[in-house]
């Protein structure tokens, strides 16, 4: 069964161990040299975006930044380039949550993608107007990259939160 | 007792709005940006985090590494065999003009005393490997996996066995960016071999170099090569940089458009050398405008003449393009930078 508003079924709280690991496997995962391949997915605003919907008391704009000014160190990029679109996009990420809740993970997904196209615009925009060249249009393939990993991520996140208290040897979900 | 173990939930204390704190943390971002590209005032904070990021950035690295050296490992006998034959023919190449080496470098030394000119410059080099490039996609940086603890100082050029692909920009304790020829914020001095025009050659962003300022008469030629002039002391003068493919002549226009491409493997994976100077910088030659801002718009006569009519050409040419007016201070800036 699906784990949104519209299901039935109770999820566990939420482990904020379990939070921090994944965000800090995903700075890694962003951090695999891939060269010039454009279209490599932004596993740090997936899952920053992830839990932003899903547990916004807890996950924010705070983390966001901080997650975002790493990113930069790391990336060679300007200072505060992903930190201001990550910012932005835990924002937004925050103000739709209740919305998004109530639709299944599959429309999530598409209901996510304008807001990882407006990270890449932001990013964009903030780098042209320092006065750098357009990397080409390839450069917005990341955003549906990022948008088509929404439901496995979904599932393997909630996987932890979907576990029974009573383990039972035939049902393990 | 009781009461501080059932708390109620928080319906009122939720902190600041969202909105509040999307403009805190914006202005915050924005404080950085500005910092970092008008300022630069962030590169300690830069160094402080890469020490931090690091670990993770090697852990990510590896595995990456580990199937690009599979890839190797299964790539076959012939492909060794045949690299190592055309190692060895470069070797004996290479062994003829090693051995004139010496003798003409006393000579040149000799000469040089005659002549009572300044010693070439001396250079240190470093080997170092590319771990990979760098994922920002607005900029062309590589990462070296030299840095400041083995005395790697930020402006020094680096070169692979074709010629010179970069300049190391930032370095960190453990690692160092190298901006390509190629990336748009990058300049080099540099002469055409064939005619010795003097330029400046600046990075188009895709890939490929321009050669800017030259007059649309100048005396360029597709696959005329480009070297380095060393006109600014960072670089030695004379090392390979680009070969000219393309001249386009525009009437209308009053500069020639002439695309080069690098020699050396730029963008590629390897071994490369970094140029490490033994003496220290040059100083930077004292110019009227940097010192004193008030006199370029005074109006009032300047008491050394010469001086002023050598920088007004220089103002000329920069003028058409204001958007690449503060490039090329890229080519002195890493001087300062490094301090």
């Amino acid at each position: 069964m699906q784990a949104t508003n519209n299901s039935s079924r109770l999820l566990l709280p939420v482990r904020m161990g379990f939070v921090v690991l994944s965000l800090i496997v995903a700075l890694g995962l962003n951090f695999v040299p891939v060269g010039r391949f454009y279209a490599v997915p932004d596993f740090t605003a997936l899952v920053l975006a992830f839990w932003c919907v899903r547990e916004p008391h807890r996950i924010g704009m705070g983390t966001a930044f901080i997650l975002g000014t790493l990113v930069d160190v790391v990336h060679g990029a300007v200072m505060g380039q992903h930190a201001a679109a990550y910012v932005l996009l835990a924002w937004a990420s925050i103000i739709n949550s209740r919305r998004l809740l109530w639709f299944s993970p599959g429309a999530q997904a598409l209901h996510m993608v304008p807001l990882f196209l407006m990270v890449q615009m932001v990013m964009l925009i903030l780098r042209l107007l320092a006065g750098h060249h357009f990397p080409g249009w390839e450069y917005f393939f990341t955003c549906f990259t990022t948008a088509a990993l929404w439901l496995p991520t979904h599932y393997l996140l909630l996987l932890p939160q979907m576990l029974p208290i009573d383990r039972d040897e035939n049902r393990p979900l | 007792m009781s009461a501080h173990d059932h708390q109620t939930p928080p319906f009122f204390k939720r902190g600041l709005p969202p909105g509040a704190r999307l403009t805190i943390y914006l202005a915050l971002s924005f404080g950085l940006l500005v910092g970092d590209l008008r300022l630069h005032y962030l590169e300690t904070l830069r160094q402080a985090l890469s020490v931090l990021t690091y670990p993770l950035q090697i852990a990510a690295a590896t595995p990456a590494d580990f199937v690009h050296n599979a890839s190797d490992y299964f790539s076959g006998l012939v492909s060794l065999q045949r690299e190592n034959a055309q190692l060895k023919s470069q070797q004996l190449n290479m062994a003829s003009k090693v051995l004139f080496n010496e003798q003409l470098r006393r000579e040149n030394a000799e000469l040089r005393g005659l002549l009572d000119m300044a010693d070439a410059l001396k250079v240190r080099a470093t080997a170092a490997e590319i771990i990979f490039t760098a994922r920002d996609p607005f900029s062309r940086k590589v990462i070296l996996n030299k840095g400041s603890r083995q005395d790697i100082e930020p402006g020094s050029p680096v070169v692979d066995p074709l010629g010179v692909i970069g300049q190391v920009t930032r370095v960190f304790p453990l690692h160092a960016e190298v901006t390509l020829l190629s990336d748009k914020e990058q300049a080099i001095p540099v002469i055409v071999e064939r005619s010795g025009l003097r330029a400046v050659m600046f990075g188009t962003g895709n890939g490929l170099m321009e050669l800017k300022f030259l007059a649309a008469n100048a005396e360029v030629k597709p696959n005329d090569r480009i070297l380095t002039s060393g006109l600014d002391g960072v670089f030695a003068p004379g090392l390979p940089v680009a070969s000219v493919i393309k001249v386009t002549r525009d009437s209308a226009e009053s500069f020639a458009r002439i695309l080069c491409k690098p020699i050396g493997s730029v963008e590629r994976n390897g071994a490369v050398l970094i140029l490490s100077r033994l003496e220290p910088h040059l100083e930077r030659p004292v110019d009227d405008e940097s010192n004193d801002p008030r006199r370029a718009s005074g109006g009032r006569i300047r008491p050394n003449k010469p001086a002023t009519e050598a920088s007004a050409p220089l103002a000329a040419g920069s003028a058409p393009v204001p958007a690449q007016s503060a490039v090329p201070q890229a080519v002195a800036s890493p001087a300062h930078k490094g301090n």
